[in-house]
């Protein structure tokens, strides 16, 4: 990963992977907060970062201003270019488009992620973490993100995609060096070309044997009388991978951290079963993973900042949800907080179409981790450690089973 | 007490349904709607409470008849 130089200002020099700010962020947003609500960075890009839930939200519904062409939390100079990807035309739509290709990409997507729809995944999402909790529970210790976590979602993305499971640890290395890796242009290139060509191939397999998942049914799928073009299949195959794992997993890991750091909350948990809807919420609010940009359209003078066309403003989904103007006590987590109109899934027309699933999979993960190991903390001496960027969550929190 | 869902600003986090699952219907797209002609029956008038102050979208409200 490339190393910055320290931040000396977090008003106007901010850099989101600053080992500190990856670490616990909480304290900067909350000191920068009162004087400076926006602050902007000249770092990799000129950028802008809303804290406030009041902005945030504003701004996710202001698509004229703010696109969604682009979406790097952490771009590269001149990667995200005006030219259209040959491969990718159409980018990873919905995510990363506007209106109208935006709004019937996402319909074709929508379905596959209904209550009803996840529902008929709970099962083999809780056979997946019985078998995970298996293999670990008897040497009464393990990695609670990495042997955990981690292998989750990914496994559930892969059923719905219809991609061999076997291969998840390669999907993870390449969801990874896109995401979490970013900083690097080797190693985002490297994830990005092996996910691109596994989908082409796959692609093109499915052209003549459809099977009966999402991939194949796109592929099939007619729109004003003909076939869906396979490049924006591609898109949005690619983008469930990207979007579908790694923000699951740094869920189900920053909560399980929570609660090995935090034995009153793990106990509540484990007793009192009426908790659960509201603390799965509150656990999404406070240690919410999810970061994404939008490209200013043309100058705009938002709240007193002068956005130039071409900005990037980081929609920070996490820091609108501790604004102490919206939710009480916002830093400490309240299992049964009842009102939390939290954005962790974004807010607008973006919202999350996988919510439903990474709720699921979050509950599940838990409800099994607590059902078999109902009292655990952080192993004495272990190092946790975080990544930030696009998605924040711990990527190893060594625990000890008691 | 009586609710509905205002379908231009619902975006489908389902918030609501998670609080009262028998006062709304989503659809496949995430599309939130009462269910009948939204008369809340007392003992669900805490969940539509819930439901009106966590919707993320402001989307749910209560009818003054
Ligand atoms: C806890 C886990 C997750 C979190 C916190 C999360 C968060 C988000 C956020 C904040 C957005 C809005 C992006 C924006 O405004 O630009 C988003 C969009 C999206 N997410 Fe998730 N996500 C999670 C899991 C998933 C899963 C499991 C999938 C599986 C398919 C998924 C698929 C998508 C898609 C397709 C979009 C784009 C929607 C659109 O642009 O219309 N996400 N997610």
């Amino acid at each position: 990963m490339t190393t910055t130089p320290p931040v000396q200002d977090w008003a106007s020099d901010f850099d989101v992977l600053d080992p500190d700010y990856v670490a616990d962020p909480f304290p900067i947003w909350d000191e920068l907060r009162p004087r400076c609500p926006i602050p902007h960075t000249n770092r990799r890009v000129s950028s802008w970062l809303p804290l406030r839930y009041e902005d945030v939200t504003a701004i996710a519904h202001d698509i004229e201003h703010f696109s969604s062409r682009k979406i790097a939390v952490i771009p590269i100079t001149g990667e995200e270019g005006v030219e259209p990807d040959p491969v990718l035309p159409y980018g990873l739509p919905p995510i990363s488009s506007d209106p109208p290709l935006h709004t019937w990409t996402r319909r074709l997507l929508l379905p596959w992620f209904s209550h009803r729809r996840v529902e008929s995944y709970e099962q083999m999402t809780r056979d997946l973490c019985n078998r995970l909790l298996d293999g670990f529970l008897a040497e009464g210790r393990a990695d609670a993100a990495a042997d955990y976590a981690q292998q989750i979602p990914v496994r559930v993305i892969a059923h719905i995609l219809g991609v061999p499971p076997e291969l998840s640890d390669t999907f993870t290395g390449w969801v990874r060096d896109v995401l979490e890796f970013a900083d690097d242009p080797v190693r985002r290139e490297e994830g990005s070309t092996g996910l691109i060509n596994f989908f082409v191939a796959e692609v093109g397999r499915r052209k003549d044997e459809p099977g009966h998942d999402l991939l194949s049914e796109l592929l099939h799928t007619e729109m004003d009388g003909e076939l869906i073009d396979p490049a924006v299949v591609l898109g949005i195959a690619s983008l469930v991978l990207i979007a579908g794992v790694d923000t699951t997993w740094s869920a189900i890991g920053s909560s399980l951290w929570h609660l090995a750091t935090h034995d009153e909350d793990r106990k509540r948990m484990v007793s009192d079963p009426a908790v659960w809807p509201l603390a799965i919420e509150e656990l999404l609010r406070a240690y919410s993973p999810v970061t994404m940009a939008r490209e200013v359209t043309e100058d705009v003078v938002y709240a007193g900042c002068p956005m130039a066309a071409g900005d990037k403003v980081l929609m920070n989904f996490p820091a609108a949800n501790r604004d102490p103007e919206i939710f009480e006590d916002a830093d400490t987590v309240v299992l049964d907080r009842a009102l939390n109109r939290h954005v962790a899934f974004g807010s607008g027309i973006h919202r999350c179409a996988g919510s439903n699933l990474a709720r699921m999979e979050l509950r599940v993960a838990l409800e099994e981790w607590l059902r078999r190991v109902p009292e655990f903390h952080v192993a004495e001496g272990a190092t946790v450690t975080w990544a930030g960027g696009q998605v924040r969550g711990p990527r190893s929190v060594p625990v000890v089973f008691r | 007490m009586r609710i509905r869902v205002d379908e231009e600003k619902c975006q489908g986090h389902a918030r609501c349904y998670g609080f009262a699952p028998t006062l709304f219907d989503i659809d496949d797209f995430g599309l939130s709607r009462v269910v009948g002609d939204g008369t809340v029956p007392t003992e669900l008038e805490g969940a539509a409470r819930l439901a009106i102050a966590n919707c993320p979208e402001f989307a749910i409200e209560e009818l003054s008849d």
